[in-house]
């Protein structure tokens, strides 16, 4: 069984996000970088399946030589290779691109990626890699199973839940919910040293979205209080100053 | 206690001094704490229990004899790799700190420079793997810092030892399954021993009333006519450099260990000073608050470039055991400190088990005093710079 996982660098969800460049450029000074924690959940998925069925995990990242050290932890929590397709993931159909060319070589049973990754929230790679590939996309899964021939996920739709079986080749994208992540122990960060990572070079893809500007949501305003048999007054504060009456 | 919200200082960046497998070490030991140790610690210390499930736990992380090789179920790692281990689990509890510490560097670490293959072949993989545990036998109830001076015995009686005597302040006494023990032979040299749970005339009671490393188990060892099988003995080690050179490489992770209490005081102090409210305004605000702050992020800066450099010249094989007893001896004095002025900046809650803060200050006075007191660490610097010794 051969399952390949596609993994993001994203910021520490506790990272202070700024900007630079009259906020057209993320400030990237002193964050800490961690695998995109869907696809870390992903990753965790696949590592117990294969360990009760066998396997090899790929782990396929799009980035610089800067994200080696994640490629390394998600070694050290259990994936057996990795693949650093050798460029700055610029946007989603880029990142896709790289993926797809390089997925369609390795004939994995199937495929994980994330739901999203938590800076962006584009939600968009694995579907677009799916549909370069030709396969089947399941968005959204927080409960994945495999028995060796046929995979059954859960999904939430709404109002409900619905149950769904398909066969490989195909790709899921994971949320919340599928397992819990792993913390490497210190025999698995020595093995990450001898286990095999692959650069290879990008294909031409285009590259379509340029973000023009960031802006953070609007600062929280001071909490003011008001008496409980104060009615008048919050009337006047909800009128005057939040104008939402 | 609160959510556990330890965010680690770095005022000096010296993250920049590590690689990046030191940092997903460091990285993956403090989450682990984060997840089993915290939520219980305070509970186990309050009710003065080891919390004993932990130990599955500790080895699966790989605390146990991160230095060994591999080959014999440790994890073949550095010094630095090791240092910062011994400061996350410190930043839990200094009790769970000691585990690892005692497993790996006061048991295993003997075993593996000492022991014969057989030894190591029996008992490394065994205690790696958190399946045994161990403890290291040689402060007496009468011989502490003289350790030169211990009185438990072994007579060669051809086809096995006997050992008597008695041991005190052991970690780990009545929970390990064998014991590194400290005793003279009849030629009055210092030899070391593998004492089994079990045998006869072994007994290790608990102790109890301590006001300190509450969540850790603490005990003594009992010797009465205890037959201990040829193949236990250390075959070639004699004198004190045997039980001292696995004092110094436990020393070395207390001095990475008590930076890491160090800072989950400072952090939690910091957290605090900012969000209290006293005559309208943070405490943080107040320039008598501000001193102490400034004043710890100054000295754990201190101490971790300290440690890093001894964890650098350790991994060079140059560290020397003065060096190491300075580094404890400062950290830890840093450390209790730090606590101190934790306490009082978190005011009336300092005191209680919603925060850390009381924990590490009474632990940290344990720490002070095992593994070489604070004052004879300062006597080992004294004799090293002035070539006189002081302490006799």
């Amino acid at each position: 069984m051969n399952v390949l996982i596609c993994i993001a660098k994203v910021p520490d969800t506790t990272t202070k996000i700024t900007f630079t460049e009259n906020n057209t450029q993320f400030n990237t000074e002193r964050v800490q970088w961690v695998i995109n924690p869907l696809d870390e959940f992903a990753l965790t998925r696949a590592i117990e399946i294969k360990e009760a069925l066998g396997g090899t995990i790929t782990v396929m990242n799009v980035g610089l030589a800067d994200t080696e050290p994640l490629i390394r932890k998600a070694f050290a929590i259990g994936a057996d290779e990795g693949i650093r397709i050798n460029a700055e993931p610029t946007d989603c159909y880029f990142v896709a691109t790289q993926i797809a060319h390089y997925a369609k070589e390795g004939n994995y049973d199937y495929i994980f990626a994330g739901r999203e990754t938590t800076d962006y929230e584009g939600a968009q790679v694995g579907g677009i890699v799916a549909e370069i590939m030709g396969i089947p996309f399941i968005a959204g899964v927080p409960k994945f199973d495999y028995d060796g021939t046929t995979a059954t996920m859960e999904r939430e739709i709404e109002g409900g839940k619905e149950v769904i079986s398909v066969n490989p080749p195909f790709l899921a994208s994971i949320q919340e919910g599928v397992t819990e992540p792993r913390i490497p122990s210190m025999r698995g960060i020595m093995s990450a040293r001898t286990k095999p990572l692959t650069v290879v070079e990008p294909v031409d893809a285009g590259s379509f979205v340029k973000i023009k500007s960031y802006e953070l949501p609007p600062s929280k305003g001071e909490c003011k209080y008001v008496e409980a048999d104060n009615a008048e007054e919050l009337i006047n504060l909800l009128h005057t100053e939040a104008k939402v009456i | 206690m609160s959510a556990d919200l330890f965010t680690a200082p770095d005022y000096f960046q010296v993250d920049d001094l590590l690689s990046d497998e030191h940092k997903l070490v460091r990285d993956s030991c403090r989450a682990w704490v984060k997840k089993e140790v915290t939520p219980i610690i305070e509970e186990y210390a309050q009710k003065a229990e080891f919390p004993a499930h932990l130990v599955k736990g500790l080895a699966d992380l790989g605390a146990f004899g991160p230095t060994i090789p591999q080959k014999y179920g440790g994890g073949g790692m550095d010094y630095i790799s090791y240092g910062l281990m011994m400061q996350e689990l410190e930043r839990g509890d200094s009790g769970v700190r000691s585990t690892a510490s005692v497993q790996g560097s006061l048991v295993m670490f003997p075993i593996h420079e000492f022991g014969t293959e057989e030894q190591k072949m029996k008992f490394l993989p065994k205690l790696a793997s958190g399946e045994i545990l161990g403890c290291f036998g040689l402060t007496e109830p009468d011989h502490g810092s003289d350790p030169a001076g211990l009185t438990s015995n072994i007579v060669d009686k051809g086809n096995h030892y006997l050992l008597n005597g008695a041991k005190m302040w052991i970690t780990n006494a009545n929970l390990a399954d064998v014991s590194v023990v400290w005793a003279k032979d009849e030629n009055g040299d210092i030899r070391g021993l593998l004492v089994e749970k079990g045998m006869e005339g072994f007994t290790a009671p608990e102790m109890h009333g301590k006001w300190s490393l509450r969540a850790s188990a603490t005990g003594e060892l009992v010797f009465d006519n205890v037959k201990i099988p040829k193949e236990n003995l250390f075959p070639d080690i004699k004198g004190l450099k045997g039980p001292l050179s696995c004092l110094n490489s436990a020393r070395y992770g207390i001095a990475w260990g008590a930076v890491g209490a160090a800072m989950d005081c400072y952090d939690s102090s910091l957290r605090y000073a900012k969000e209290r409210i006293q005559f309208g305004k943070p405490i943080a605000s107040f320039q008598l608050i501000q001193k102490k702050l400034a004043e710890m992020i100054t000295e754990i800066t201190k101490a971790q470039l300290l440690a890093w450099r001894l964890g650098t010249l350790k991994n060079e094989g140059k560290a020397t055991p003065q060096q190491v007893s300075m580094a404890k001896r400062n950290n830890v004095e840093i450390a209790v400190d730090i606590a101190r002025q934790a306490r009082q900046i978190h005011g009336a809650m300092g005191i209680t088990d919603e925060y850390s803060i009381m924990r590490h200050m009474a632990n940290l006075e344990s720490v002070m005093t095992y593994e070489g007191t604070h004052d004879v660490h300062l006597l080992i610097t004294g004799m090293d710079i002035t070539g006189i010794n002081a302490f006799s």
